[in-house]
């Protein structure tokens, strides 16, 4: 019963970009609310808007209209150093890019957030060393990104996104860059880690893998929400999701 | 975690804190980091103020030698030296400038990724900066002394040693303070606006796809 259920919830949120003359309604009114531990896909043909709700949940983009709340804390109230504190201690994100810092080691890509939060050395170092392992990747602390391959690089930036034990992890499109097998083991780890540390987790993604490892599956389109399905329908009707018209 | 509905734990949650701000030092470790695996960028970066500071101080170094004063050439000619030396280092505060504004787009993804970990704005700042201070103070110490050595060698050769008094060793002394505080005064005001730039930079920038 208590608000704090809800780890996420949006009220009608709008975004708009204009191009010229054109005006683009990319978010046009989503309400959203997402239960604390929900492992939930957002799924929606290219350029419907998955990116852009992405974003705005992520406080990493203003909407034009309406309001996030994380931790039933409207994020507009926030000034810039408390998003900065929401983005390093309750939300960690991952991308289609991955998105490590070149110039760092895994381990000092793990450990970078924990530098952020103000953690002694000693400890984050001990955090990312026990991230990497989880993760699989503890014979691989000392590589740098480029000498990581693709999925390798996930692994990472799935330990850097838990460094600070988040409440919420935000992932856009996870797989996009993968290969089939890699991209299921990134999965069934996102999944393992949802089980295991109770950690949300909201992926936007073209990947129908994903539908049946997700609690709910929220199908947008135009800016919208079309529907929202329950796992219990999704394992029945996952044999024809694929031509399944939305 | 949801089991507790009131209770003042969930009560102090409905507040976020301020994120911290970090010691100088951490920001020193990562730009340190930065310049040492991308040495490359670095040098092209840092050759700009070696090229700028060692003209300005060759040119410098020839006024370390006692002048004809009665010769109106030797004078116009130093003069025009002079000229020649500060529209040196107004190229080369022109080209640092534009070498660190291309650093800073080669680096919105990883800048963008750095926001969306938590850092704040200041810290960015930080890091061009002490990037800046760095590049700018190894490069002009070494254009200082390239400079020198090349219009003292050249005087050696051709005059021997015998104006190398105590006058000319002092007046070295004041011409390395004056290319170093030169040299890094121009790299750091030519860091400004990169640095502006980055830090205004939005997070979801860490997002296109583009390198
Ligand atoms: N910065 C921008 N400026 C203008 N239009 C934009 C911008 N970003 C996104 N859009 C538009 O907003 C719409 C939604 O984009 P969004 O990136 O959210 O789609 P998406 O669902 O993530 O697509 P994909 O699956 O291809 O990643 C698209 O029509 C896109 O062209
Ligand atoms: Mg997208």
């Amino acid at each position: 019963m208590a608000a704090h259920e809800y780890v996420v919830r949006t009220k009608g949120l709008v975004k708009i970009y204009q191009m010229g003359e054109e005006i683009l309604r990319a978010l046009n009114g989503v309400d959203l609310d997402i239960k604390r531990g929900e492992y939930i896909s957002i799924m929606g043909p290219s350029g419907s808007g998955k990116s852009t709700l992405f974003n705005a949940i992520g406080g990493l983009d203003k909407p034009d209209e309406g309001s996030v709340f994380i931790n039933d804390v409207d994020m507009a109230q926030l000034d810039a150093r408390e998003l900065a504190y929401l983005r390093c201690h309750t939300i960690g994100y991952i991308f289609q890019s991955y998105n490590l810092i070149p110039v760092m080691t895994a381990l000092e890509n793990v450990t970078l957030p924990t530098i952020f939060a103000g953690t002694p050395t000693d400890q984050g170092i001990e955090r990312g060393i026990e991230l990497l392992n989880i993760v699989g990747l503890g014979h691989r602390l000392h590589h740098r990104p480029t000498q990581l391959s693709g999925g390798q690089q996930q692994r990472v930036a799935i330990a850097r996104s838990l460094a600070n034990n988040p409440a919420i992890i935000l992932a856009d499109e996870p797989t996009g860059n993968l290969d089939l097998k890699t991209g299921e083991e990134i999965i069934e780890l996102l999944r393992e880690l949802n089980r295991e540390q109770g950690v949300t987790i909201i992926t936007a993604t073209h990947d129908y893998k994903m539908v049946n490892v997700s609690d709910r599956v929220v199908w947008i389109r135009d800016g919208k929400i079309a529907k929202i399905e329950d796992r219990a329908n999704i394992d029945i009707q996952v044999g024809t999701m694929q031509g399944a018209e939305l | 975690m949801s089991g507790n509905p009131t209770g003042s734990k969930e009560q102090a949650q409905i507040r976020v804190q301020k994120q911290i701000q970090l010691p100088f030092s951490k920001a020193w470790q990562i730009s340190l980091q930065g310049i040492r695996i991308r040495w490359m960028r670095s040098l092209i970066t840092a050759s700009g103020i070696f090229l700028g500071i060692a003209f300005f101080s060759s040119v410098r170094a020839s006024g370390l030698f006692p002048v004809d004063t009665s010769s109106k050439e030797a004078i116009a000619a130093a003069n025009r030296q002079t000229w020649l030396a500060v529209m040196a280092l107004l190229v080369c505060f022109v080209g640092i400038m534009n070498a660190m504004l291309m650093s800073v787009t080669e680096r919105f993804k990883e800048i963008g990724t750095m926001k969306c970990l938590g850092a704040l704005d200041n810290f960015v700042v930080k890091l061009f900066f002490i990037e800046a201070a760095l590049m700018g103070s190894l490069a002009s110490t070494l254009g200082w002394f390239i400079g020198w050595l090349i219009t003292v060698g050249i005087h050696v050769l051709t005059k021997g040693t015998a104006d190398m008094g105590g006058a000319f060793w002092s007046g070295t002394l004041r011409e390395v303070g004056l290319s170093i505080v030169i040299g890094v005064t121009i790299t750091l005001l030519a860091a400004v606006p990169p640095a502006r730039r980055a830090a205004q930079m939005p997070p979801v920038a860490a997002l296109r796809s583009e390198v």
